[in-house]
């Protein structure tokens, strides 16, 4: 199910035909397949639960049992209620069970899931789009009216849209964004080059397509919370950003030539974005490093010491674990895989030894893929030379400083399952003192060191190619 | 009129039954009492007999990070699957000493190496080395190698290594090194030699 899930959050596009329902949440967004069953659209009511917490299902007959964290469920085949934490819930069309696997109705997500997950639900069914909670992504338009003129997208929270373009027409994609309307869906602009913006939503994507009547190009900047469209022989990034801007192609030397009257391949931007995991967390302790200090504390400190420095580079980067979570391997990985990162970095502590020992994927014996459907336990395998160059990066950045680190590989999860350059840290303590990998001085070296790392392999990854075609996406690439 | 025997013989059935019930409940309590990890430390196998053979030890190594080859000469029996159990109690008994490079929890042993599949050996962990192993990336990484290179280095034939403890699959030896996958042998190989050459 969990090889299942990643190839639908990995290949999300999949067929045009095919019906899709996209979730966004707080915890991860993804996409999953629609199953029409006499006339009516069903979805498995398992696959949407499990980014959520731990979840599984027991079939009894014609019974179905479902527990999701301390909350039971039962569905009985062929019935329109369900029984939901003692209560009846209505879902609006026959409860389906096909080989053990439990299919609700689509349109009784809006009455079943707030059961489940005590929060919101806004669904809209037509579009197939699921909010849970406040995650709404919202954005204004401007039109800049300087020579040539630029319109200026600004969103609420970073997006990485497909971008592509059609004579007359850009138009950009929003699969895993959030991305709502604020206002009309028909922008008409007073500009000869960019006449009109008109907003859709359809089969779990939302789509922004701009009108023009040159070749047109966009630019992300602001941290990826601003999209520029201008004519595509000037253009320049947006003004009065606070950071530099992160695509490839805002650069000055070369920009892609996205022409109007060359409509495929389109040359689509890759936003430098890195998820830093701090593992353990909850009831994982990790190690007890002494009396008082516990991994899991350890290694929550220095991942946001990490994204601290790695901002101040320009790096957007987000905390997998950024509270006392307890989260899975496959939690994390379905959520780094889910966010399509650039590079995934496991933090770990060890009381043992001195420094930092690198680690990239050891990967398991026997873990063919089937067809389309990547195995789950080697996800990595395509992205393991990625991960070697990144742990090459990192490694030059610590010897420069003089800590010492040691680089090896290891199976050590969710590493395998990652769909990105994935690299584990353990941070060992500077001499013998274990209580020093608390401490901030320590934690913010090292941290200072590993943010240089990366930013270097982001310029080393930007110089030789500033685009990565559309035309043939790689399975953690924007789509 | 309810006879007076009744009402007293009711009485005692009644304080009998509460006694038989705070009874109930106390030894409830002392069977909770006993921790739930106790080990069994008791030998699960008689020693072996047969001819004794040279056989080489992958040791780790906890300073140096990195295995050594370490040979020794141990009774090996004829049957295959019983010599790759003997040979990794070996290996367990070279850690267990007072001056083990490497130390591994008292008690700690091998229930069973089951050589299943062409290729692919099964090692059965008993729970005390689980429970009671030291955890981080490397020390765990340490140990599942030098299981892992010793059985593949001595027994020919395997390529692949499964771990299990108490005979049931476990996510990690103690937090981190993964268990619910199988092993490469190809790949550790190249591991040790790559932990050797830092």
């Amino acid at each position: 199910m969990l090889a299942l899930l990643v190839v639908f959050t990995t290949l999300p596009a999949g067929s045009a035909d095919e019906k899709h329902l996209s979730v966004y949440s707080a915890a991860a967004n993804y996409s999953l397949p629609i199953a029409d069953r006499e006339g009516r659209e069903y979805i498995g009511l398992l696959e949407i639960l499990e980014p959520f917490g731990n979840v599984s299902a027991k079939t009894d007959g014609r019974r179905w049992r479902i527990r999701f964290g301390g909350i039971e469920a039962e569905f009985i085949q062929g019935r329109d209620r369900a029984k939901i934490r003692g209560r009846d819930v209505a879902l609006f069309g026959a409860f389906l069970l096909e080989s053990n696997h439990g299919l609700v109705p689509l349109v009784s997500l809006s009455s079943v899931l707030p059961r489940f997950l005590a929060t919101p639900v806004s669904f809209n069914e037509a579009s197939r789009r699921l909010f849970v909670g406040n995650v709404a992504n919202h954005y204004t338009v401007e039109l800049n009216p300087t020579n040539p003129s630029r319109l200026v997208f600004n969103f609420s929270a970073p997006v990485n849209p497909t971008i592509a373009t059609e004579p007359g027409r850009l138009y950009m994609i929003f699969r895993r964004e959030p991305v709502v309307l604020s206002g009309t869906p028909n922008l008409r602009f007073n500009d000869p080059a960019m006449p009109s913006a008109t907003y859709s939503e359809s089969n779990g994507q939302a789509e922004i397509d701009v009108r023009g009547t040159v070749p047109l190009i966009a630019s992300f900047s602001n941290e990826g919370r601003t999209i520029t469209i201008a004519p595509v022989q000037q253009a320049q990034p947006a003004p009065a950003t606070s950071q530099a801007p992160l695509m490839p192609t805002t650069t000055p030397t070369a920009p892609p030539p996205v022409l109007s009257t060359a409509p495929a391949p389109t040359p689509v931007a890759r936003h430098f974005f890195a998820v830093i995991d701090a593992s353990h967390g909850g009831q994982d302790r990790g190690v007890a490093l002494s009396d008082t200090l516990q991994e899991k504390d350890v290694v929550l400190g220095f991942a946001r010491q990490l994204r601290q420095e790695l901002q101040k580079r320009g790096i957007s980067a987000l905390v997998l674990r950024d509270s006392d979570a307890t989260l899975t391997a496959d939690q994390r990985a379905i959520f780094a895989n889910t966010v399509h990162p650039v590079i995934y970095v496991a933090l770990h502590a060890a009381s043992d030894g001195h420094g930092v020992r690198l680690y990239t994927s050891l990967l398991p014996a026997a873990t063919d893929n089937n067809g389309p459907f990547i195995s789950w336990d080697a996800a990595q395998a395509a992205f393991l030379a990625s991960s070697q160059s990144a742990l090459g990066a990192l490694a030059a950045a610590l010897r420069q400083q003089q800590i010492p680190v040691r680089t090896l590989s290891a199976q050590l999860r969710p590493l395998n399952n990652v769909t990105a350059a994935a690299v584990a840290v353990e941070v060992a303590p500077p001499g013998t003192n274990v209580a020093e990998l608390a401490s901030p001085a320590y934690q913010q070296t090292l941290a200072s060191t590993l943010a240089n790392g990366i930013a270097a392999l982001r310029d080393r990854q930007a110089a030789p190619q500033s685009t990565v075609p559309q035309s043939s996406p790689q399975p953690g690439a924007p789509q | 009129m309810i006879p007076r025997q009744l009402i007293f013989a009711v009485a005692v059935l009644l304080i009998g039954a509460l006694a038989l019930f705070v009874y109930a409940l106390r030894m409830r309590g002392r069977v909770a009492q006993v921790p739930a990890t106790a080990e069994d430390l008791r030998p699960v196998a008689p020693p072996v007999a047969g001819a004794t053979e040279r056989v080489a030890l992958f040791i780790a190594w906890d300073d140096a990070g990195a295995l050594h080859p370490q040979s020794a000469t141990i009774p090996l029996p004829a049957n295959r699957q019983q010599r790759a159990e003997e040979l990794l109690r070996a290996l367990l008994r070279a850690y267990q000493d007072k001056n083990s490079p490497h130390p591994i929890p008292p008690g700690s042993d091998i229930r069973s190496v089951y050589l299943v599949d062409p290729g692919l050996a099964v090692i059965d962990l008993n729970a005390a080395f689980a429970n009671g192993h030291r955890s981080g990336v490397l020390e765990e990484e340490l140990t599942v190698t030098s299981l892992i290179q010793t059985l593949a280095a001595n027994v020919p034939g395997i390529l692949k290594v499964k771990i299990l403890v108490d005979g049931k699959d476990r996510d990690t030896l103690a937090g981190h090194a993964d268990l619910s996958t199988t092993y490469d042998v190809g790949a550790v190989n190249q591991l040790v030699t790559q932990m050797q050459s830092q």
